[in-house]
Order: structure tokens, then C-alpha cells, then sequence
């Protein structure tokens, strides 16, 4: 193992290799001392393959324009019409990105047998699945939350207020929709074809955060204080950052059997 | 006899709401009989075979 | 003392044996409590003051909402049990559990719509109680629509035992954002089971039939639980007795 620069080089080299030849030298490269490390490198890996692969990092935003412009050609281009069917247009758009990007976040990763030295690393595979459920986040969430004003300013929304309390409300309500998303796609692992049964899967266990989110962006738009659905969005982010990863961990191992 | 069976006028909701019901109560104990059926079936086709195996 | 009682649950001769001498000991009551209830319910109860004979669907579409419920919890019971133990027949008793629940799921979104038309004017409002009920139905088959795609039983068993934990902690959840989310609800006085707002000649009829199905799905349950308690056994050889008996 090369001593030369950061840790995460030889790592992802050693991964890159081993999408080429088998997986091997991943448990050596997982070495680090606390699972706090381990976590960290493992959300680099994540982080810099996405980068590689720009063009997949792309398509979950593609989509959610896409989507978002279905509606003012199936409804009407009136700015007061599209104001109000607004949050659901921006929700349901970026519910259905987040859902597309989950196949590539773990698929790839069963495929090549990552996940398998995840496991066996005798590394925390809880804080594994939550440095993968973060980088889900980052690469899905955290874009669509910026995406979002603009895709609101095309469907009749201008005030800066709104627009800001937007990008909030999108921002953390990705949060659960990627947690839930990682424990649907760590159960679906060795499944083909599995889209369909993804969503129903992860559609009736995401609605608390659609309800709580889409209710925020429409208080956001009328320049209400959106206050308190967000606070229940911010909840249900907690609530699943401490149980989302412990549940993906174990459905890991199921579907690795 | 015909007030019964009119439901004080509900006739229209009212039964066919017991109808359904009764649907999947019946549908329910079809279903799990043969569901029951079909795994004794399969049981024995499998000791068959390992019969013919020895 | 307790001990063994649990390990010989455990045991699938002894289940299967259990659950065959069992099934007539719940079937015949629930059939006898569900005409009982079916008598007092459509004949002996007096019609309500405000909705006249059109809220004896109550009687159909409470216990269905009952089960709906109740089966949901079992499942999940059984399939933490069967996670947490390892114990195969607790995950066959979850497998079983899914389409019952999932039937009944449906019985009670229907009688609830037939209840609603005439009711509210409406065969669907998305009040907070029917939505929850059909992402209960949802539910259920995202844990059937798991459970046939994984061809390995085990895995199967385990994977959706872990969905049914997951989303049984979700039901409340759920439950509450709809709820919030709502703001029209209706909370007809006699839907509020266990707060007895109604006379005893309208409650009784509905304990009855709440009881019924209760025992009804105990028998069912039995019934297909001796079918996968059997899937689950490969090459044991009580089988051979019981499949030649």
C-alpha cells in the first residue's frame, strides 16, 4: 500500500482495480483505527467515484427538471395556477430523482463486491451505510436543493424569501427521504430489476417527510413562517439519522447472505 | 321482510359493503386451505423424489 | 417453566401438530360470533338518529379496519421474534399473516367508501383514517412484492422481517403527518371503538363481530401457518408421518 499523499488515493485505486480484476486489498485499505475513519474514507470513495461518473451524477437533476416541466404543459402556463401546484410539482420531482439515484449508490457497490468487504472489514457497517447514506445526500439532496428555486422560479415564484425558504425545505427534507431510500435499496440488493419494487417500497415510508416538506414550501410561497413543518422535518431527520443506518446495516447483511 | 332489505333506503351501500366482506372472508378461507393443500403436495412430490433418489 | 412452553414453540412438529388440533377450536366460535353479530347488527340494533340503517356497514367495515390493524402488528411481532430469535416458525407465522391482512385491508377501504357516499357525499374524502388504511395496504404488499422477489427462503424471511420492524415503526408516523396534514377529519362518534357513545344494543352486535374476526383470523392464521411451517422443512422426517398420515 502506497504511502505517498492522502489515504484515500491508494484506496480508491485499490477500488478502481478491483472493478477491473475482483476485490482485494480492501479489507487491508479499511486498516484505519476508529469507524469515525472508516466512515470518512468510505464517503470520500463514494464522493470521488460519483465525481468520475458525472454524467450519472447529472441524470437525477435532468429528471427532476424533466419532471417539473411536465406540469405547466399538462396543466396551464398561467403563474397563478403553476404557484400553487408548486410544492407538489417541486416534491414529487425530487422524491422520484432521489428514488433514481439510489440504484447507482449501492448497486455498483454490491456488484463489485464492496459492500461485501464493508461487512467483513470488522469496520462499523452502521457508520459505513451512514457515511453511503450521506454521500447519497450530498450528491442527490444537497443539488436538488439548489436546483429547486430555479425550477420554482419557472413555475411563478420570485420572492427571495421563498425561494430561500425552499432551498431550506428541500434541503433537509432530502435528508429522510435518502435514509429511508438506503435501508429500501440495501433489502432490494440481490434483487433484478428491482425499480419498481424499490419505489413501493420506499414511497408509503417517505409521505410523513413529502407532507411535512411539501407543506413547508407552500408556506414558503405565500411568504408564511414555515416554522413548524420544518421543525417536523428536522425531527424526522434525527429520528432517522440514529435508526436509518442501523436498519440499512442489517438489511446489508441479509441481502448478503 | 321488504324494510329489511330496503335498509331504510342505504339498500345500495349497505349491501353490497356485506357483500364485499363476505367476499373476503370466503376468499380468505378458500385461499388458505389450498394454500395448505399445495404445501402437503409439494411435501410428498419431494419425499417422492428423494425416495427414488436412494 | 416458561422456557420450555417457548422452545417447544419453536419446534415445527409440535406447531404444526398445535395448529392442526387448534384450527376448529377458533374456526366454529368466530363463524358462530360473526353470525351472532351479523343478527344483532342488522336486525336486532335500532337504526341510528342520524344515519338511519345506512351505519350498519359499520359492522362490516370496523372489524375489517380491526384486522387491518391487528394483522399488521402480529406480522411485525412475529417477523422481530423471528429476527431477533431466529426462529423459522415465527417467520412463517409472519408470512402468513400478509395476505390475510392485506384482503382485509382492501374490505375495509371498500365499506369504508360505500360508507362515506352515502354519508358525506363522497366515496373518498382523504381523511386521515382511510388514507393511513391505504398506505396500510401499501405496506402490505410492498412486504409481499419483497418477499416473492427474493428466491431464497431464508433471505426472503429475514429481509422482510426487517421491512415489517421498519414500517411498523413507521405506521404511528405516518399516521400523525396524515393526520396533521388534514385538517377536515371527521370523527363520526360511532367509529370510537371503545368509547361505548352508543347504546348497548348497537355496541354489543359490533363487539361481537370484532371478536369474531379476531378468532376468524386465528384460524386462518393457523391454517396457512402449517403450510409454511411445512415450505420451511426441507428433508425433516416428522413430515413424512404427517404428509402420509
Amino acid at each position: 500500500m502506497s504511502n505517498t499523499g492522502s489515504p484515500v488515493t491508494p484506496l480508491v485505486a485499490m477500488v478502481d482495480s478491483a472493478r477491473l480484476g475482483g476485490p482485494h486489498g480492501l479489507a487491508e485499505a479499511m486498516q484505519p483505527a476508529s469507524a469515525l475513519e472508516a466512515a470518512r474514507l468510505a464517503l470520500l470513495r463514494d464522493l470521488q467515484l460519483a465525481f468520475r461518473k458525472r454524467g450519472q451524477l447529472l441524470q437525477p437533476l435532468a429528471f427532476f427538471v424533466m419532471v417539473a416541466l411536465l406540469f405547466p404543459l399538462a396543466v396551464s402556463p398561467e403563474p397563478a395556477r403553476l404557484r400553487e401546484l408548486a410544492p407538489a410539482v417541486l416534491w414529487i420531482g425530487a422524491l422520484l430523482a432521489s428514488l433514481l439515484a439510489l440504484e447507482f449508490l449501492f448497486r455498483d457497490d454490491a456488484y463489485d463486491g464492496t459492500l461485501e468487504q464493508y461487512a467483513l472489514s470488522g469496520q462499523s457497517l452502521t457508520s459505513l451505510m451512514f457515511a453511503k447514506t450521506l454521500a447519497h445526500w450530498l450528491l442527490t439532496g444537497v443539488p436538488l436543493a439548489l436546483m429547486a428555486p430555479v425550477v420554482a422560479m419557472s413555475l411563478g415564484v420570485v420572492a427571495a424569501p421563498a425561494l430561500a425558504g425552499i432551498v431550506l425545505a428541500v434541503g433537509v427534507g432530502t435528508v429522510p427521504l435518502s435514509l429511508i431510500g438506503s435501508i429500501g435499496a440495501a433489502l432490494t440488493l440481490g434483487i433484478k430489476r428491482s425499480g419498481t419494487l424499490l419505489s413501493l417500497l420506499t414511497l408509503p415510508l417517505s409521505l410523513p417527510a413529502l407532507i411535512f416538506g411539501a407543506r413547508a414550501t407552500q408556506l414558503a410561497i405565500h411568504g408564511a413562517p414555515l416554522l413548524a413543518p420544518l421543525e417536523l422535518l428536522g425531527a424526522l431527520a434525527v429520528l432517522g439519522i440514529t435508526l436509518a443506518p442501523i436498519a440499512a446495516a442489517a438489511a446489508v447483511r441479509i441481502s448478503l447472505e | 321482510m321488504r324494510a329489511f332489505f330496503d335498509m331504510g333506503g342505504y339498500a345500495a351501500f349497505v349491501w353490497p359493503a356485506y357483500a364485499v366482506t363476505l367476499v373476503v372472508v370466503v376468499l380468505n378461507i378458500v385461499w388458505a386451505r389450498r394454500a395448505l393443500a399445495r404445501s402437503l403436495a409439494e411435501a410428498r412430490r419431494r419425499l417422492q423424489m428423494q425416495g427414488e433418489a436412494r | 417453566m416458561a422456557w420450555t412452553w417457548f422452545h417447544r414453540l419453536a419446534s415445527p412438529p409440535h406447531v404444526y401438530a398445535l395448529a392442526a388440533r387448534l384450527t376448529p377450536w377458533f374456526a366454529w366460535p368466530a363463524a358462530l360470533l360473526i353470525a351472532a353479530g351479523l343478527w344483532g347488527g342488522l336486525v336486532l340494533a335500532p337504526p341510528d338518529y342520524q344515519q338511519g340503517d345506512g351505519f350498519r356497514i359499520l359492522y362490516v367495515h370496523a372489524p375489517s379496519a380491526w384486522m387491518s390493524l391487528m394483522v399488521y402488528t402480529t406480522m411485525a411481532v412475529a417477523a422481530a421474534v423471528g429476527l431477533i430469535w431466529r426462529m423459522k416458525v415465527a417467520h412463517a407465522v409472519a408470512a402468513s399473516c400478509a395476505p390475510i391482512g392485506a384482503s382485509f385491508t382492501f374490505a375495509a377501504l371498500v365499506t369504508g367508501a360505500l360508507w362515506g357516499e352515502p354519508m358525506w357525499g363522497t366515496y373518498w374524502e382523504w381523511d386521515p383514517r382511510m388514507t393511513s388504511e391505504l398506505v396500510l395496504l401499501f405496506l402490505y404488499l410492498g412486504y409481499m412484492g419483497l418477499r416473492a422477489g427474493i428466491e431464497d427462503t431464508q433471505r426472503a424471511d429475514r429481509a422482510s422481517a426487517l421491512l415489517a420492524v421498519v414500517g411498523v415503526v413507521n405506521v404511528p408516523i405516518i399516521h400523525y403527518s396524515v393526520t396533521w396534514w388534514n385538517s377536515l377529519h371527521q370523527a363520526p362518534s360511532v367509529m370510537r371503538i371503545g368509547k361505548p357513545s352508543m347504546p348497548a344494543a348497537m355496541l354489543a352486535p359490533l363487539l361481537l363481530m370484532l371478536l369474531g374476526f379476531t378468532l376468524l383470523f386465528v384460524a386462518l392464521l393457523l391454517v396457512r401457518l402449517r403450510g409454511e411451517v411445512l415450505a420451511r422443512e426441507r428433508a425433516a422426517s416428522w413430515i413424512r408421518e404427517v404428509v402420509s398420515g
